[in-house]
């Protein structure tokens, strides 16, 4: 069964909490190969995290 | 170092630390808080500072702690929240209503001082559990196995709670920032 976009945006948030089994990294693989909006969203994801980490130093440095 | 050396410059850092905990608690008070206690303990524990390391990161160090001290106090009283409530951006089959666009220069953005107090007031409008689990997460890079202890919640409502802050934050940003 292929994952539906809702389902792939759950497995993309926890991919980044804990390792994926092989079963869901195949399908959510083989979702965002063919799904341009999902592959989006996991590069906010990504671009996210790397922003919050910086948020700290950013204010930090703005006063 | 002289004692006296070492205090200013413990204190020096107490904006930075408060800057800190003040994005994790947010919680004036909290954070005011677990500031105080950081720097209490800095200086009875000069000793295990020893120069090693640099004096922020250690502040820091001992800082995390305290946050995660007063967030485990909080999160005994919050109760959790429906887990439904983005169904809203998808259909019934679960495709998305309004398929994400790529975001044009997410670099640049992340060079201006007005994107990061964008991403604050997100951070502001989650739900108080919510925005903590995801700093705890993101911001202080611990694994979601030492939340869920810390917070004494079981990993998968851990990832509903982590789920949930992307979901919001991606969506406030998509629209407050990158739309424009």
């Amino acid at each position: 069964m292929m994952l539906s976009c809702k389902e792939a945006t759950r497995l993309v948030s926890q991919g980044l909490d804990r390792r994926l089994g092989l079963a869901e990294r195949v399908r959510l693989r083989l979702h965002l190969a063919i799904c341009d909006g999902c592959t989006n969203f996991r590069e906010q994801l990504a671009f996210l995290r790397e922003a919050v980490t910086r948020l700290a130093d950013a204010n930090q440095s703005r006063k | 170092m002289k004692e006296k050396d070492f205090r200013s410059r413990v204190e020096g850092e107490r904006a930075y630390l408060l800057r800190y905990a003040s994005l994790q608690l947010r919680d004036a008070h909290a954070a005011e808080d677990a500031v105080q206690e950081t720097l209490l303990a800095a200086l009875a524990g000069e000793a295990g500072f020893g120069g090693r390391s640099n004096l922020r990161t250690w502040l820091t160090g001992i800082l995390k702690h305290k946050i995660v001290d007063a967030i485990r106090r909080a999160a005994r009283e919050a109760p959790a929240g429906s887990e439904e409530e983005f169904d809203a951006l998808f259909d019934e089959k679960g495709h998305w209503l309004e398929m994400p666009g790529a975001w044009k220069e997410p670099q640049a953005a992340a060079e201006q001082s007005q994107f990061f107090a964008k991403l604050e007031e997100c951070l502001a409008r989650l739900p108080a559990k919510t925005a903590q689990v995801f700093m705890m997460r993101e911001h202080m890079g611990l694994e979601t196995g030492e939340i869920c202890k810390e917070l004494a919640v079981t990993p998968t409502h851990c990832w509903v709670l982590l789920y949930r802050a992307r979901m919001a934050l991606r969506e406030c940003l998509n629209m407050s920032w990158f739309a424009r």
